[in-house]
């Protein structure tokens, strides 16, 4: 091998043009959104067999994935492109529309149709009573559609396409029941967020645009060696923003956990197993950037340690069974940005972390929508216990998630959280210390407070109550079958993906991630094993002491960390302070500035003369002697710059 | 041609598409005296889409033929009917057949949008009457072919003289037009005596302009004005006030900011085609002249403008953003999202080069479809008073009918810019333009201000979809045919410019190129 002078590790990126099967990867896209499509404008004549069209599609897609996966194997080269057409075709400005299909897409296109498969059935079930249900199923394939575009792209313009898309989708099914004013809420705020991180990720695009001249993910690759090192930092900080946004992460987490105002299908699908993972996609796609700059990296693996804490302490103190899962997912998220911020090999592990995690976390979830299903929708664990005699298809499948998230070999979280904190433990200097910690001490938490999800849902007194007893009527029964098939499928993809996965997948994505690196953390590989698993035990064991005989029925007054915690940590009310506050005083300026100022001058004159004019003038707020000042004003204002901007530069 | 006329000033050939115009208008004036009333509306419709369509064949001919640097200039160099300029040319004449469509709508309510007779006092018995029964005036026909052959030669003017007489031209009908509407006539009123006033005051800033710069340059004709920046001797103060001056007149007809304040009254106020048609064609008629004015008369070779305009493209953005968030009534909203559309136009000009250009052309077609669009789906919207324009009315319309609540948001979705709509490939192009040209900054705060002007679209589609109809929720009207052409067009083209925007990307590439 004859390294060259600029950049001796990396192989330039070569993408392979699509033949055979491999050129009809638009299918994988098309056949769900012209699902979406038909769902929608069909109209009520669909409402009969449209959730079933909505199935169809993803399975088609899922087996067309499939298919694909196996005709990648026999490639030489694993990356194939194909360019659909050209989509701005104009001078320096060049887009097309690719397609990439490579091991790292491969991956994701079986996780999203795959468990998105098992989910679509799951939904018939779950919604079979909604009279939106052709609609949801309508939103539930764009979304697939869209999820697919993000993944199969070819450029940062088609990913940014998909990521938008899955945006929308996301927000229409958050608010899907907006007739619950949170629901409508909660809608706004993963738009408000995901907006502020959407800008971050426009801007990357438009920077490789300025210096790369394309986003072309090829182009970019091979040349992102040849840009300064702020201009790196400039371009991944940009990238990492979006990513923050989709995926929940710090300081941008704030809309992830509301987000469960939405049918729980979605929140398995799209706030646990997919969507929400499109950050650590996105920059595990772009390696190649974060790993031509430490500052960067540094920082992609701060925000995963903070948000992994974050998600752990929040989640001890929920009580709504979706909002544990949820900040348990912000959580997870945050070790595969702890992953992917370490790089080299950690990349791969953040992957199958993240795979593992698809099956597990979607299996909790719709493990938590049967327990709504059979008790009249609550959601307050504190409300639950002693349900495993009653839904026991539901608790064995919940077990195996619940098992696999703390750890608990040979489970598939053991599999994949462990080298996780092992190449944490691996970084170089004191930052392998603090790094490290934090994910050991992530995982002693997880245990915790899944464990009391677990105990405080399934098991321990009952705290529920009949329609003799109370006020509520609540009979908990198990699932039926076409919700609780899914479950059990996911369960096994819980048992073994991660051992299945721990090796195979690691060598899979070898060519877009790069080769496995020899790890030498800063504790024995052994010891830090035997450290976690102790850990975990504990953490554990104490949930079950403290929670095996039930928990109070309301909140209790409790410290301060603790109601901090409830508080979520006091992040919302930081948000509010910092952003939403002089975002509204600055509106309130503006429009004062607008409408009020200039007419201050005249406004007791006009009231005078506005009274005998009628309502319809009182709508009018200017008065035309007040525009024509501010025009005045405006125009003193442009002809003294222009006046200073060239004296200065004269002088 | 040429060697067959002995005046070798005028090449009719470049000129047909605006003796055309104005010779059907001043047709149409005579159709106003001798055509009996029942049949004026019809031959008015007829002779002004006759008209455009013509001059639009005209601006094909002339485009497929070529033009070059000896053919371009006609007039005694007084009019440039550069590639740039027959573009222009064009997708004004496009936009004008198509918010034509809807000034000539005449089913959505009994007589059409516009009031029979402008000089009825308001309120009056007489007033009640043509509100309920008579038909609109049919001068808005002429009136607009006069409005848009003035536009026509504004984007073309070569000369400040030429192009302050092409302002007014277009100006003066526009004013009346918005003085017309049927209903909320005292609105209506209010609005074009403001924008007159105002649009006089512009006016003045403009001609103050061009003699200021008479006074440095010797001369009012772009070509002279470039060659003299550098070697006259007289102080460099007066080019530069005369340049703003001038800059100011052209900034207020764009909406800019601190020039916009007229434009929320007046798109409020004025029947809702002709907001329409000023939406799409006085702004694309207003960027085609200041982008002329600053590539062709004062380029960046002498000084650089692009600080103090880079200002206020910023103020427009994020005024024209913030201040949509707070609006209650949709043709305010669509207003200032107008205002701060002038912003990402302005940064598309200041993106300078053959990219700039090209990119602001883009933009103005693929805006100029969407708002025309929008505001067709506004005029369908109506109740017992006619349009219902505020928002809250628009509550849960998505329930009531949703065909139409969905168009409404796909053009909403395409304002805020998302992906697979114009609205994405014409702001991509912009700020690839203005990033291509150095101005990464101007692009920071475009971004920005796009993000806060989701929120006042957004805030729409969720009240027509997430809201519950109340009583008080207007009906849809079922669109005549006019209007439906209309609005399907417009959102056809926001859809292919979309997903497809490579000819007309091509289109604007090639035609992005003024001569001096």
């Amino acid at each position: 091998m004859v390294a060259t002078l600029i950049n001796e590790q990396a192989e330039a990126v070569v993408y392979a043009p699509a033949t055979g099967l491999l050129s009809y990867m638009w299918l994988l896209i098309a056949i769900p959104a012209v699902s979406a499509l038909i769902l929608l404008l069909a109209g009520k004549a669909a409402n009969r067999w449209g959730h079933w069209l909505g199935v169809a599609s993803v399975l088609a897609s899922f087996v067309l994935g499939l298919t694909l996966f196996f005709q990648l194997r026999n490639l030489e080269n694993r990356s194939v492109v194909e360019n659909l057409y050209s989509f701005i075709p104009v001078g320096n400005l060049r887009v097309d529309f690719g397609l990439l299909f490579d091991p790292l897409a491969a991956c994701f296109v079986l996780l999203i149709t795959g468990v998105g498969f098992l989910i679509h059935l799951y939904a018939t079930g779950y919604m079979a009573h909604d009279e939106g249900r052709r609609r949801f199923f309508g939103y539930f394939n764009l979304f697939i559609a869209a999820m697919l575009l993000l993944v199969l792209g070819n450029n940062y313009v088609m990913l940014y396409f998909g990521w938008e898309g899955v945006g929308l989708a996301s927000y229409l099914l958050i608010s899907f029941w907006y007739g619950r004013p949170a629901a409508a809420t909660a809608g706004k705020k993963a738009f408000l967020m995901n907006r502020v991180g959407d800008a971050g990720l426009v801007l990357g695009i438009f920077l490789m645009f300025a210096w790369l001249g394309s986003t072309n993910y090829e182009v970019v690759f091979n040349n992102i060696g040849t840009l300064g090192s702020t201009t790196v930092l400039l371009i991944g900080l940009a990238l990492l923003a979006g990513a923050c946004g989709k995926s929940g992460q710090f300081p941008l987490q704030a809309w992830l956990p509301d987000a469960m105002e939405g049918p729980t299908p979605v929140s398995a699908l799209i706030h646990a197993a997919t969507m929400v993972t499109a950050g650590v996609y996105l920059i595990a796609r772009s390696n190649p950037i974060f790993s031509e700059n430490t500052t960067l990296q540094t920082v992609v693996v701060s925000v995963g340690a903070i948000t992994l804490l974050l998600g752990c302490i929040i989640g001890t103190a929920k009580d709504d069974i979706k909002r544990v899962l949820a900040w348990s997912t912000v959580s997870q998220i945050g070790y595969m940005f702890l992953g992917v911020g370490l790089g080299g090999g950690a990349y791969a592990l953040a992957i199958i972390h993240l795979l593992a995690h698809g099956f597990f976390k979607a299996n909790m979830f719709l493990g938590a929508g049967s327990v709504m299903h059979g008790m009249n929708d609550q959601v307050d664990i504190r409300r639950f216990g002693g349900l495993y005699k009653y839904m026991r298809i539901t608790w064995l499948t919940f077990m195996m998630g619940w098992l696999a998230i703390i750890g608990i070999p040979p489970l598939s979280g053991f599999f994949t959280k462990e080298p996780i904190i092992v190449a944490a433990f691996s970084r170089p200097g004191w930052t392998g210390w603090l790094f490290g910690l934090a994910a050991l001490l992530g995982a002693g938490l997880t245990a915790f407070y899944m464990t009391r999800l677990f105990i405080l849902t399934f098991h321990g007194p009952k705290r529920w109550t009949t329609a003799k007893e109370g006020l509520v009527d609540q009979h908990p029964h198990e699932s039926p079958a076409v919700m609780t098939i899914p479950l059990i499928l996911l369960a096994l993809g819980s048992i073994v993906a991660g051992g299945l996965m721990v090796t195979s997948v690691p060598q899979w994505l070898e060519p877009v991630l790069g080769p496995e690196t020899a790890e030498h953390p800063k504790i024995a590989h052994g010891a830090l094993t035997a450290l976690s698993l102790v850990l975990t035990v504990a953490g554990a064991g104490l949930a079950y002491a403290l929670f095996r005989k039930g928990t109070a029925l309301t909140p209790q007054p409790a410290g301060v960390l603790v109601t901090a915690a409830r508080n979520n940590l006091y992040t919302d009310a930081f948000n509010e302070a910092v952003f939403e506050k002089p975002g509204n005083w600055l509106t309130r300026l503006l429009v004062f500035v607008d409408n009020k100022g200039v007419d201050g001058l005249v406004n007791g004159l006009a009231a005078a003369v506005g009274g005998g004019s009628g309502r319809l003038r009182r709508l009018q707020t200017g008065f035309v002697r007040s525009y024509a000042l501010s025009m005045l004003v405006g125009g003193v204002l442009v002809l003294g710059a222009f006046l200073a901007v060239q004296l200065g530069w004269m002088g | 041609m040429g060697d067959t006329i002995s005046f070798p000033h005028l090449d009719y050939a470049a000129l047909w598409p605006m003796l055309i115009l104005f010779g059907a208008a001043c047709v149409g004036v005579l159709v106003e005296a001798f055509v009996p009333k029942a049949w004026r509306n019809t031959v008015q419709l007829v002779l002004s889409l006759l008209a455009m369509g013509a001059a639009l064949v005209m601006v094909i001919k002339r485009a497929a033929a070529g033009v070059t640097a000896a053919n371009a200039h006609t007039a005694s160099d007084a009019i440039s009917i550069d590639k740039a300029g027959l573009f222009l040319q064009g997708a004004l004449l496009v936009l004008g057949i198509v918010s034509l469509l809807l000034i000539g709508e005449r089913t959505l309510e009994t007589g059409g949008p516009f009031v029979a007779q402008a000089a009825i006092t308001v309120g009056s018995e007489a007033d009640r009457r043509q509100a309920a029964r008579e038909s609109g005036a049919t001068e808005v026909y002429p009136l607009a072919l006069f409005a848009l052959a003035g536009m026509l030669l504004f984007v073309t003017a070569n000369d400040l003289l030429v192009m302050f007489v092409a302002l007014e031209v277009f100006s003066l009908p526009l004013y009346l037009l918005c003085a017309l509407a049927r209903r909320k006539r005292l609105l209506s009123q209010e609005a074009a005596v403001k924008y007159f006033l105002l649009g006089a005051f512009a006016s003045a800033f403009f001609l103050f302009g061009v003699a200021m710069v008479y006074g440095f340059a010797n001369a009012v004709d772009f070509n002279s004005i470039h060659a003299n920046i550098s070697t006259s001797d007289k102080p460099f103060a007066l080019l530069l006030i005369g340049l703003a001056m001038l800059a100011i007149g052209l900034l207020f007809k764009v909406a800019a900011v601190p020039f916009h304040v007229w434009t929320p009254d007046v798109y409020q106020g004025a029947p809702t085609p002709v907001t329409a048609f000023m939406a799409a064609c006085t702004k694309a008629a207003a960027f085609g002249g200041l982008a002329r004015v600053l590539y062709v008369g004062f380029d960046r070779s002498n000084w650089n403008f692009t600080p103090v305009l880079g200002v206020i493209a910023v103020l427009t953005m994020l005024v024209g953003a913030v201040l949509a968030v707070t609006q209650t009534d949709l043709k305010r909203l669509l207003a200032y999202s107008s205002v701060a559309n002038a912003g990402y136009l302005l940064v598309g000009v200041l993106g300078g080069g053959a990219a700039g250009l090209s990119s602001m052309l883009f933009y103005l077609v693929a805006y100029g479809f969407a708002i025309i669009a929008a505001f067709a789906l506004l005029t369908l919207v109506r109740d017992a008073d006619g349009e219902a324009t505020h928002l809250s009315r628009w509550a849960g319309l998505g329930r009531r009918s949703p065909f139409f609540a969905s168009v409404f948001t796909f053009l909403l979705l395409a304002f805020a810019g998302l992906p697979l709509t114009s609205g994405f490939t014409a702001k991509f192009a912009v700020f690839g333009a203005a990033i291509g040209g150095g101005q990464t900054w101007l692009v920071l705060f475009g971004v920005l201000s796009s993000i806060i002007l989701a929120f006042p679209y957004l805030r729409v589609i969720v009240m027509m979809w997430l809201s519950e109809p109340g009583d008080t929720t207007p009906s849809v009207s079922i669109p005549g045919a006019l209007t439906s052409a209309a609005l399907m067009v417009g959102v056809l083209v926001t859809l292919l410019l979309g997903v497809a925007p490579s000819s007309l990307l091509d289109l604007a590439n090639n035609a992005a190129s003024f001569v001096r």
